[in-house]
């Protein structure tokens, strides 16, 4: 393993990074937040300060090097200074999902020992002062929002502020206590620890170096030739790695703009104002994005439903080619400005033309089939465009539709900046990719996990496909094992699973070669890494052939109205599937077919969404059979569940992955009735609210059967 | 009338009185709306008025709010007896309210709405605010930041831009709510905040009414049925029947009253 490259310029911390970046970029924007309607900002200078204010407070408070402190609260600024805060005392930040019930935290804060906890208000002091009984160790709470906790017992909790100007209070005595401290961190000194979702089992705490941070930092902002310029938008959990990464690590490497959206519900309003230029989303929000986009499409006017699925047709051939961002900066300049005005300017043109020559055929069309004029009306490219030919017309035709459909879209979106944008987590739809793609936006996949510091693989421009998940990342190893796991190892290695050598060994070996428990394969022409599923969740059915259900339930996915599915079928001769429909799509198709539904469950429970849905999983039938490989894999029964799976309920992890055991045994009534044939089966599931109460939902869910391809070998041999 | 402060067990101070209703009677025509009733309201306190339908609550609260007068009785407000006055005099002399059905203009945006509530502190006359530049602005920006502070104290900033008409019911109210507070009052007087509320709603609005109370000091007097609410929240409690008070004092006592009891459950009148 690569352990002999140093630190480059003495840059061994995170907090090393925040001294480099006040000096060098002093005037910069470092941090902004959306509060009392209006974006707050603190440059890198004043960043410097508040954290060093923060620290001294951490300092005067008790904070003892090696020490952990839990963080927990949404995206803000506050959280993240906490964690360098933390890092300059030489103490090892815990960020926590703060969306964790009380038991959950507890098992965290016990497992690490944390003495300390930054939290963000009221509902999370609740939480600690729940479970502090239980938490020997715990000393002091800090929390950012002070409503409500006036009349709360101020022995052991102190309010953000108020540490702050102690903190500044103390300067002179404690500055070189800091300064000590500070230097004192190297490249392998602990830069934060993570804990990992657990799809099985507790979660385990990931501890990663410096190194890896800062290593895994510098290879993969390279690899997109991020710069100081860019800007993101921070809405993802900041206890899972990948916020971690491109929120401090990258942001504090390249010294770039972290902006915090104002609350969980304003962020795609924030998202458009900010207009990031990198951007990172699960597979989730895209498709969440699409589906609103496709709704409301439904709901325009006519001639504007023409245009829109006139203009998307021809991006999907033309978007790679015409509309990719050219690796620019992040900020233009000035030539760029220069051309991007001409090529707009240009498409203007012809936009015009193309609205007045369809609007007079659309008045026609009107006049013909009166409400019907949607079904009969086609857009129609205007008649000068046909003076060019070839590329050329491809070309005006796409800065054409640049004008009128692709660029107000990306701008509703809040694509409109976007020069690299990743997703990751799940495998995302074909066809979502493509939507994305086609608008010119610069969507890739990367393939990573905590363990390794996000990168393992990753889609360099111009090699962007839906199938894969890219090359390896500067300077990551892979290798496959005969059983077709991935193993890999890279600076970004993690150092070891917190007080579980055993796991730590069981997952590392001597060489530092890790184990992801994925199994997959790299295709021979372009040399793409492809996932097949979880390593272990690969199985054999009863005939000896391949059972990989999250290849099966990822094609069910795609479809807009399933929101989740989950495959049995391990060790049995034939597969069955749960599904839960997603309930704006479904719900939007209900209203549009006057379908009326008082709850979730009884929209899931509707024949018509039963006819529809077993449209789709015959179709998957027939995609899967194609594969030789996997054709075992084909749904013989599946039902619709009365109730969405949740995290609450323990069915998810929080990074909303189902947790396949769990289901398995929660529902084992409805896996049986499954397999033993009958029509329908009545049952009576638990769920937990977000308060942490219990109640309980019963129903009769009908059970259907899919019909089933005939694979290829089966076709053969007849 | 008590001069005294006083701290409750869960370390709120309640200060003297500070709005006194001595003898009210509101007549219309041959229909006595209120019969005699007097109870006082003390600084920082939660002062709730229960009753059955039709007891007279809400033309209590109109006597209060000065849409009503009544034709005999005086209201003592921070120590002066107060003379007949308009709505909007009221108004200015810090007294906020909300209505059972909701008042908010439809056509108009949350943030609009709310900043509604500011108007009365806006000095700019009608020539200034066609300049714009300086004194009109100025004022612009003052209010619109106290607007966001309760905006962001009632966590409505995800519909700032929301046209009123769009939101649903529970969101309505606290919009309601929230251009009352933009006001600044010394005297808030909520007229059934949670009717119509489902469970979740009712205890997010509870926690605002609490936090409120916590945050600004704000004194409330509010109409409330549902009971449980009612009790959890209020620090004295008002019962009226038929116009006529039958109880005050803190829910535990206007619990155990009898006349309370048989209001509630029934008692044959003759």
């Amino acid at each position: 393993m690569a352990q002999s490259s140093q630190a480059t310029g003495g840059l061994a911390s995170i907090p090393a990074l925040l001294q480099r970046n006040a000096a060098q970029f002093a005037d910069k924007d470092a941090y902004r937040e959306k509060e009392f309607g209006i974006w707050q900002t603190w440059t890198w200078a004043m960043t410097e300060k508040e954290i060093e204010a923060l620290a001294l407070g951490l300092i005067n408070l008790g904070v003892k090097e090696g020490d952990f402190v839990a963080i927990i609260g949404r995206n803000r600024p506050s959280f993240y200074w906490s964690m360098v805060a933390a890092q300059s005392v030489g103490a090892v930040p815990v960020p926590v999902y703060n969306d964790s019930a009380a038991e959950e935290m507890e098992y965290i804060l016990g497992h690490c020992g944390a003495k300390y906890a930054i939290v963000e208000d009221q509902e999370q002091v609740d939480k600690i002062i729940e479970i502090q009984d239980k938490l020997h160790q715990f000393e002091h709470m800090v929390y950012v929002d002070p409503r409500g906790l006036r009349k709360y017992d101020h022995r052991q909790l102190h309010e953000f502020g108020n540490i702050q100007a102690q903190g500044r209070a103390a300067h002179d005595e404690l500055i070189g206590e800091l300064k000590s401290r500070r230097e004192k961190l190297d490249y392998d000194s602990t830069c934060v620890m993570l804990y990992t979702s657990g799809t099985t089992g507790k979660p385990k705490g990931v501890v990663l170096s410096n190194r890896n941070v800062i290593e895994s930092a510098k290879n993969s902002s390279d690899f997109d030739s991020l710069t100081g310029d860019e800007e993101i938008l921070s809405y993802l959990p900041m206890a899972w790695v990948g916020d971690f990464i491109f929120s401090v690590g990258q942001a504090y490497w390249c010294g770039f703009c972290v902006n915090c959206p104002e609350s969980a519900e304003t962020m795609m309003t924030d998202l458009r104002e900010i207009g990031p230029t990198y951007y990172f989303a699960p597979p989730r929000i895209f498709e969440t994005s699409l589906t609103s986009v496709m709704i409301r499409m439904e709901d325009s006017g006519d001639l504007k439903y023409a245009l829109f699925h006139h203009f998307m047709d021809f991006a999907k051939t033309t978007g790679e080619k015409y509309g990719m961002p050219k690796r620019s900066l992040a900020k233009p300049d000035m030539k760029r400005r220069v051309k991007n005005a001409f090529r707009y300017a240009m498409g203007i043109g012809f936009a015009m033309e193309t609205l007045l020559e369809n609007g007079i055929r659309m008045a026609f069309a009107k006049l013909r089939h009166g409400s019907k004029a949607r079904e009969h009306f086609k857009a129609k490219d205007p008649i000068l465009l046909n003076l060019y030919r070839g590329n050329l017309r491809d070309y005006f035709k796409y800065r054409m539709g640049n004008v009128l459909v692709y660029g107000p879209l990306k701008d509703t979106l809040g694509f409109g900046r976007v020069r690299v944008g990743y997703t990751a987590g799940e495998a995302i739809g074909p066809e979502i990719f493509e939507f994305y793609r086609s608008l010119g936006i610069n969507l890739k996949q990367l393939y990573g996990q905590t363990e390794a510091t996000v990168f393992i693989t990753a889609q360099p421009d111009g090699e962007v496909r839906a199938d894969t998940v890219g090359v390896p990342s500067p300077d990551v190893e892979i290798k496959i094992a005969d059983n077709g796991e991935i193993f890999y190892r890279s600076p970004g290695t993690f150092v070891e699973y917190y007080n579980n050598p055993e796991s730590t060994a069981s997952t590392k070996d001597a060489e530092g070669w890790v184990a992801t428990g994925d199994a997959g394969f790299f295709e021979e022409d372009s040399g793409h890494l492809r996932i097949i599923d979880r390593a272990k969740d690969v199985g054999k059915m009863a005939d000896g052939s391949m059972f990989a259900p999250k290849y099966v339930e990822n094609k069910l996915k795609f479809y807009p109205d399933i929101l989740e599915a989950v495959l049995f079928g391990n060790g049995k001769d034939r597969c069955v599937a749960f599904i839960n429909i997603d309930l704006t799509a479904v719900g939007n198709w209900a209203e549009r077919n006057n379908i009326a539904y008082a709850s979730y469950q009884e929209l899931a429970g509707h024949p018509k969404v039963l006819d529809s849905i077993q449209g789709h999983v015959e179709a998957v039938n027939r995609s899967v059979a194609d594969d030789p490989m996997l054709a075992g894999c084909q749904i013989h029964r599946f039902l619709v569940l009365h109730k969405e799976l949740d995290a609450d309920d323990g069915e998810m992890t929080r990074t909303r992955k189902v947790r396949r055991v769990i289901v398995a045994d929660k529902f084992k009534d409805l896996v049986d009735g499954l397999y033993d044939g009958s029509a329908s089966v009545s049952t009576n599931t638990e769920v937990t609210y977000e308060d942490g109460r219990k109640g309980s939902i019963s129903a009769t869910l009908e059970l259907r059967d899919a019909q089933v391809a005939p694979t290829a070998s089966k076709i053969a041999a007849e | 009338m008590s001069n005294d402060s006083y701290v409750t067990d869960d370390g709120r101070t309640i200060g003297p009185t500070v709005m006194e209703m001595k003898n009210i009677t509101l007549r219309f025509g041959g229909v006595k709306a209120i019969t005699d009733i007097s109870f006082d309201i003390r600084e920082g306190e939660i002062r709730a008025i229960i009753g059955p339908n039709g007891a007279g609550k809400s033309s209590m609260l109109n006597v209060i709010s000065g849409f009503y007068v009544p034709q005999e009785g005086e209201v003592w407000y921070k120590g002066a007896k107060r003379p007949p006055m308009k709505p909007y005099q009221v108004a200015g002399q810090g007294i906020a309210r909300t209505f059972q059905n909701i008042a908010l203009f439809e056509g108009m945006t949350v943030l609009d709405n709310v900043m509604t509530g500011r108007l009365r502190q806006m000095k700019a006359n009608l020539f200034e605010q066609a300049i714009w530049k300086g004194k009109a602005e100025r004022e612009e920006v003052e209010n619109r930041e106290k607007v966001e502070r309760i905006i962001d104290f009632l966590e409505i900033q995800a519909i700032r831009k929301t046209p009123v008409g769009r939101l649903p019911y529970g969101l309505k109210k606290r919009v309601e709510l929230a251009r009352a507070l933009a006001a600044e009052p010394s005297i808030l007087l909520l007229d059934e905040p949670m009717a119509g509320m489902n469970v979740e709603e009712k205890e997010d609005m509870s926690r605002f009414i609490l936090d409120m109370n916590d945050e600004f000091g704000t004194t409330i007097a509010l109409i409330e049925h549902d009971m449980g609410v009612v009790m959890d929240l209020s620090d004295r409690v008002v019962v009226m029947d038929y116009g006529k008070k039958i109880g005050d004092g803190t829910p535990s006592e206007v619990r155990n009253n009898q006349d309370v009891i048989d209001a509630y459950l029934g008692v044959a009148h003759d």
